[in-house]
C-alpha cells in the first residue's frame, strides 16, 4: 500500500513537476526564472497582460483554435457518417486514408502545405494557419466520430427517415444529438491540439501569429519569468479544455 | 386512413440468392396481414421493399393505387415499427411520438396533444415526459407503435415487433395489437416466424419460404386446408399419406382418402390430416381408419400427443392429438378414425 502510494507520488511528480516549477517561477521576484526562489510577485503576470503583442497572439490562437476545430469537426462528422452508413463502396479504404494523416509528422504536413499554398499563390495569414490545423485535426475528429457511430445510430436514422425526416434533419435532430459527448470531445481535443501547435503555425503565418509562435520569439531574447507566466496561462487553458472533455464523457456514463 | 397494397411479380436478388422470387400479393385496405416464414424466407426483405428501405429488381408495388417504386421511405404513406424499436434516446416519449408530426411542420401544441393521445392509445398515458431508457422492453415497443401511428399512415409495417418479449408479454401484446388495429383501421403488415402469433392476429396469413409465397389466406383456411406442403408443415404437425389418385381419391396405405377430383387421375398426391383431426374409438362415431400401436405418448397440457405406428404393411407413422384425459400408454393398441371433411389433398 505504502509502496503503491510512493510509486504514484513519483509518477505524478515526474509528470507534473516541470509544470509546477514553471508556474512557481512565474511568480519569481527577480530577473531569472531559476532557483533559488527569491520571493513572490505578480509583476510578470502584469507584464504579460499588458503586452499587446502577446494578448493579440492569444486572441489569434483562440480564434484559430475555435474556427479550425469547428471546421474539422464538421468535416470529420460528415465523413464518419458517410463511412458508417455502409452504402459507400470501399469504405474500409476511405477510413484508412482518412485516419492515416494522424501518423504524419506536423513538420511534413506544414512544409507540404507551405509548398501547396505557394503554388496556389495564397498569402500566409492566420487563415492559412487555420487551414493547417483543419488538416491535422480532421482525421482526429473523423476517428472519434466514427467510433461513436454504430448500429443504434443507424437504426434511429432509419426510423427518422421513415417518419419523414429529410437528410439534414436526420443529421441535426437524431445523429448529432445521439453522439453529442463524442462530438464535444472531438471539438475540445481539436482545440487543445490547435492551441498548442507550433510548427505548422510557425511555417504558415507571417505578421499575425498564434501564441506558441509569439512565445517562441519571446524565448529568443533569453529566459525571463514572463515566459513562465505566459506558459502557465497556456497550460491553464489546455487543462480546462481537457477537463471539460473528461466531464463531457464521464457525465454520460 | 387506410389503403390496400398491390404487389405483382416482385423479385429481389442478393448476389446469387433470390431473396424474393416472384411475389404476387394483394392486401385489402384495413386488413391485418401477417408475413410468416422461417428466417431467410424473404419476409423482412418484402417488408423493407414495402417500406421503401430497399428496391426490388423487378415487379410492381402500389399502395392505395399509387405506384411506389422509387419513392423514398420518407414520402411513402407507410411507417414502421422496427424490431429493435429504434427510439430516439435523447428525446422524451412525447418528443419521440411527436417526431413524425414535427417533420410534417405541425405546431408544438398539436404535437403534444397528439402524442398524449397516442400514448394513451398504447396504454402509456401521462408518461410523455419520460425517456426511453426508463422503460421496459414492452413499454418501448408500445412507444414505437405510438410513434409510427401518430402520423396516421395508410399502412403500418411491423418487423418482428414482439420478437424480443417474453412469452406472456408477447401473447398480451398480440391481443393489444389486434385491438389497436381494429380501432385505427390502418392496414397492418406484420412479419413473424411464430405461427401461433400469426394465427392469433392475422386476417390474412402469408406463408413464405425461399422467396416465394407458399400460401396466403385467412388463418383458418391456411391451417386446415393449406395449399402447399411447406405451408402444411410450417403451421403445425401434419400427417401426410402419399398415394396415387384413383377415382377422385388418394389411394393411401390406409385406404382411399380425401377429395382429389382437382388432380389428374394416376398422379401422385398426399392426403393430409392434422393430428387433432384423428380421434380414437370411443370418442367418435366415425368409421375407423386404422388400428395403430402407440409408440410414444407425451402429455402436453391441453392434449396428449401420441406417436403411433399404423397397422399396414408399410408401418405408417401417425401423430394424433387426443384429449388429455384419454388413457394411452406406449404399447397400447388404438383404433383411429378421421372426419373425411378434414382431409386435405395436395399434389405430391
Amino acid at each position: 500500500m505504502l509502496a503503491c502510494a510512493a510509486y504514484m507520488a513519483l509518477l505524478y511528480g515526474f509528470i507534473f513537476l516541470p509544470v509546477a516549477v514553471l508556474a512557481l517561477f512565474s511568480f519569481q521576484d527577480g530577473r531569472f526564472p531559476i532557483p533559488p526562489f527569491r520571493g513572490f510577485t505578480l509583476r510578470w503576470h502584469e507584464a504579460v497582460l499588458s503586452d499587446e503583442d502577446l494578448m493579440a497572439a492569444l486572441a489569434n490562437s483562440l480564434g484559430v483554435a475555435g474556427l479550425s476545430s469547428l471546421v474539422a469537426l464538421a468535416l470529420g462528422f460528415f465523413a464518419a457518417r458517410a463511412v458508417a452508413s455502409g452504402c459507400l463502396p470501399g469504405a474500409t479504404a476511405i477510413r484508412a486514408a482518412l485516419t492515416a494523416p494522424l501518423s504524419v509528422s506536423y513538420l511534413v504536413i506544414g512544409l507540404g502545405l507551405l509548398a501547396s499554398l505557394n503554388l496556389m499563390g495564397l498569402r500566409l495569414s492566420l487563415a492559412t494557419v487555420a487551414i493547417g490545423h483543419v488538416v491535422i485535426n480532421t482525421p482526429l475528429c473523423f476517428a472519434i466520430c466514427a467510433a461513436a457511430l454504430g448500429p443504434p445510430q443507424q437504426a434511429a436514422e432509419r426510423a427518422a427517415r421513415d417518419l419523414g425526416a429529410r437528410e439534414w434533419q436526420v443529421m441535426a435532430l437524431v445523429t448529432a444529438p445521439m453522439i453529442l459527448p463524442a462530438l464535444l470531445a472531438a471539438f475540445l481535443l481539436s482545440v487543445t491540439f490547435s492551441w498548442d501547435e507550433f510548427i505548422i503555425a510557425f511555417l504558415l503565418s507571417r505578421f499575425d501569429v498564434t501564441l506558441p509562435v509569439e512565445i517562441w520569439s519571446l524565448l529568443r531574447s533569453g529566459l525571463n519569468p514572463k515566459t513562465n507566466a505566459i506558459g502557465s496561462v497556456v497550460f491553464l487553458v489546455s487543462a480546462l479544455a481537457v477537463l471539460s472533455i473528461e466531464l463531457a464523457i464521464l457525465r454520460r456514463r | 386512413m387506410t389503403a390496400p397494397i398491390e404487389i405483382a411479380g416482385l423479385t429481389r436478388r442478393f448476389g446469387a440468392t433470390r431473396a424474393l422470387d416472384g411475389i404476387d400479393l394483394e392486401v385489402p385496405a384495413g386488413a391485418f396481414c401477417v408475413l410468416l416464414g422461417p428466417s431467410g424466407c424473404g419476409k423482412t426483405t418484402l417488408l423493407n421493399i414495402i417500406g421503401g428501405f430497399d428496391d426490388p429488381d423487378t415487379g410492381r408495388l402500389s399502395i392505395g393505387g399509387r405506384d411506389m417504386i422509387g419513392v423514398p421511405a420518407a414520402q411513402r404513406p407507410t411507417t414502421t415499427v422496427f424490431q429493435d424499436y429504434a427510439l430516439f434516446p435523447h428525446m422524451t416519449l412525447a418528443e419521440n411520438v411527436g417526431f413524425g408530426l414535427r417533420m410534417r411542420g405541425q405546431s408544438r401544441a398539436r404535437r403534444a396533444a397528439r402524442a398524449e393521445a397516442m400514448l394513451d392509445l398504447v396504454g402509456l398515458a401521462g408518461q410523455g415526459a419520460k425517456r426511453p431508457a426508463a422503460l421496459s422492453g414492452g413499454q418501448r415497443q408500445r412507444v414505437a407503435l405510438a410513434r409510427a401511428l401518430a402520423v396516421e399512415p395508410d399502412v403500418l409495417l411491423l418487423d418482428e415487433p414482439l420478437g424480443a418479449l417474453d412469452l406472456n408479454l408477447r401473447r398480451q401484446m398480440q391481443a393489444e395489437l389486434k385491438a389497436i388495429q381494429a380501432k385505427v383501421g390502418v392496414t397492418f403488415v406484420h412479419v413473424t416466424h411464430d405461427q401461433e402469433e400469426a394465427m392469433a392476429i392475422a386476417d390474412l396469413v402469408v406463408v413464405m419460404d425461399a422467396g416465394r409465397i407458399e400460401d396466403a389466406g385467412p388463418p383458418e383456411r391456411v391451417y386446415r386446408a393449406p395449399r402447399s406442403r411447406f405451408a402444411a408443415t410450417f403451421l403445425g404437425d401434419m400427417n401426410m399419406l402419399p398415394g396415387r389418385v384413383t377415382g377422385g381419391r388418394v389411394e393411401t396405405v390406409l385406404g382411399p382418402l380425401g377429395d382429389a377430383t382437382a388432380l389428374a387421375e394416376g398422379t401422385m398426391a398426399l392426403a393430409c390430416i392434422r393430428p387433432e383431426h384423428l380421434s380414437a374409438a370411443g370418442h367418435t362415431t366415425l368409421a375407423p381408419l386404422t388400428t395403430a400401436r402407440i409408440v410414444d405418448a407425451v402429455f402436453q397440457g391441453t392434449h396428449r400427443k401420441l406417436t403411433c405406428l399404423g397397422d399396414s404393411r408399410q408401418g405408417t407413422t401417425l401423430v394424433a392429438h387426443l384429449p388429455a384425459t384419454a388413457a394411452a400408454a406406449p404399447g397400447d393398441l388404438l383404433t383411429l378414425s378421421v372426419d373425411p371433411e378434414m382431409v386435405t389433398v395436395l399434389p405430391a
